[in-house]
């Protein structure tokens, strides 16, 4: 059934009674056309497009504990496409282009909100390098306006401009990002897939990938053997793990990225802020808590849990920008599995093992990519070729070094990013 | 987290500065080929377990340490000094 206004009313007026699971809950069968392993954003996603776009739905997605449980359940829930280098900027593009379309695709309620990004500099060289980003973005088509220090005052009155250390000069202000509901995009993907004959199977964790003269046929997994001759490889922080089971090793190191969430409080930020003088970077959800998060902790990690030194960094940039924030008492904290590339920017490729492929590489930004990601690796797994908004996100980069995307210019190295 | 310097004793993370695998001890031959090289640099075993991560003490002693550690629970189990370890 559809949701609806009156399906709404429907559902008041009888008190929920008579509602059903949003998705079925699947045996597996013994062969699929296309296997997706990992049931989370990026994973249904792909699903979703692959039965929507290309009409394979003989498709199962594999997840180990339950869908949705993974890092699109706990992120900072940023929609944003302020990027600056081509094969990003596309991408991004894209997908935010998806996002603004994905409620009404998916007839579930992801509320996205374009409340805007203000990126804050705070020196004449930051300001070039931000005149610089918005000039490519708005040269892509995107959105992006240059604040002078009294057009963020107009924005953001509450943040300390003043501080002698770190002045803010003004900022950029991209009106189409926002944030969304990170588990309704889950959800409304799921059901979507669902839907459409896509088998959701949950508590199913891949252990072996078969490879017979170099082509996939299969997966062993804790809920027996399936047979498929297209397997995707879609698990974010623990790609090692599963592509270790194709024998395969990735460019990739697994970090830990923390993030809090305060009490809820009345509204009191109405944009995403980021601070350009240290790591901070906050909005409030629309329960009220304020979500803020930093940068990496700098080690490999797979503990989902940081250690106080970034904690500290974070809450010090905090009271730096914002000094009203000391009021707010910090409820939770987390960290999150980061699948890191040495330049900071995805995979979206084929493997040397025909019919397997992989998704991985987020970093710190996979959330914002969920859309095209799933749209760009579905197009890749049916058509055989890469998605014109995704062609540049190569497996092979790193070792040709011939288009890498290091977006922040530190270099294409594993600690740098 | 506190790591282990083999010289200074445990001491508090934020000393020290991550450069990552302890592969980087592992420099192949300069003709060794592309997918040598690629190993070195880039790609990685990135276990959920034990790892051998390679930390420099920077405000500390300045000595590069390899130290051995679990990646699920940060627990340190020990360090050696990367000169000895390089051997």
């Amino acid at each position: 059934m559809g949701y609806s206004g009156l399906s709404i009313i429907k559902d008041g007026v009888f008190g929920g009674k008579g509602r059903k699971p949003l998705w079925r809950d699947p045996a597996p069968k013994s062969r699929y056309d296309a296997i997706i392993i990992g049931g989370g954003g990026h994973g249904l996603a792909t699903a979703y497009y692959l039965a929507r776009e290309h009409g394979l739905t003989n498709i199962a997605v594999l997840e180990k504990g339950h869908i949705g449980s993974g890092n699109i359940g706990r992120n900072t829930t940023i929609v944003r496409a302020n990027y600056f280098l081509p094969g990003n900027q596309e991408f991004y593009s894209h997908s935010l282009k998806l996002w603004e379309g994905m409620s009404q695709a998916l007839n579930y309620n992801v509320m996205l909100s374009q409340r805007g990004v203000i990126s804050l500099f705070h020196s004449d060289g930051q300001r070039d390098a931000f005149v610089r980003r918005g000039n490519a973005m708005i040269n892509h088509g995107d959105d992006a306006i240059l604040l002078d220090r009294e057009g963020v005052r107009a924005h953001l009155p509450y943040l300390d401009f003043d501080t002698a250390r770190f002045p803010i000069y003004g900022g950029l202000y991209h009106p189409r990002g926002g944030t969304a509901r990170h588990d309704a995009v889950a959800w409304g993907y799921a059901r979507a897939a669902d839907q459409r004959g896509v088998d959701l199977i949950q508590n199913c964790e891949v252990t072996g990938i078969d490879i017979e003269n170099g082509a996939v046929t299969g997966v062993q997994t804790t809920r027996g053997a399936i047979k498929a001759r297209k397997v995707a490889i879609v698990t974010a922080g623990r790609s090692g793990q599963v592509a270790a089971l194709a024998g395969m090793r990735l460019p990739v190191e697994s970090h830990v990225l923390q993030a809090f969430v305060t009490e809820g409080l009345k509204p009191v930020i109405d944009h995403v802020v980021s601070f350009g003088m240290g790591h901070f970077y906050i909005s409030q959800s629309d329960k009220g808590g304020l979500v803020f998060g930093g940068d990496l902790d700098f080690y490999a990690s797979y503990a989902a849990r940081g250690n106080l030194p970034m904690a500290e960094h974070v809450m010090e940039a905090a009271m730096t920008l914002m000094p009203m924030i000391g009021k707010a008492r910090v409820l939770r904290s987390w960290g999150g599995i980061m699948d890191m590339t040495p330049d900071g920017s995805a995979i979206i490729d084929t493997t040397p093992t025909q019919g397997l492929f992989v998704d991985c590489g987020w970093c710190y930004g996979g959330f914002k990519a969920v859309p095209a990601s799933g749209f760009a690796l579905a197009h890749l797994m049916a058509t055989g070729q890469p998605h014109a908004t995704a062609a540049k996100f190569r497996l092979d980069r790193f070792r040709t070094g011939v288009g890498l995307m290091d977006e922040e210019g530190t270099g294409a190295q594993h600690n740098l990013h | 987290m506190r790591i282990e310097c083999p010289y200074c004793g445990e001491r508090d993370r934020r000393e020290f500065y991550y450069m990552g695998d302890a592969v980087a001890l592992d420099r192949p031959a300069v003709d060794a080929g592309a997918q040598a090289w690629d190993d070195y640099l880039h790609n990685r075993d990135n276990p959920a377990g034990s790892v051998r991560d390679l930390w420099y003490h920077e405000a500390g002693c300045g000595a590069w340490i390899v130290v051995s550690r679990d990646t699920l629970t940060h627990a340190v189990q020990g360090s050696v000094l990367a000169a000895e370890a390089a051997r």
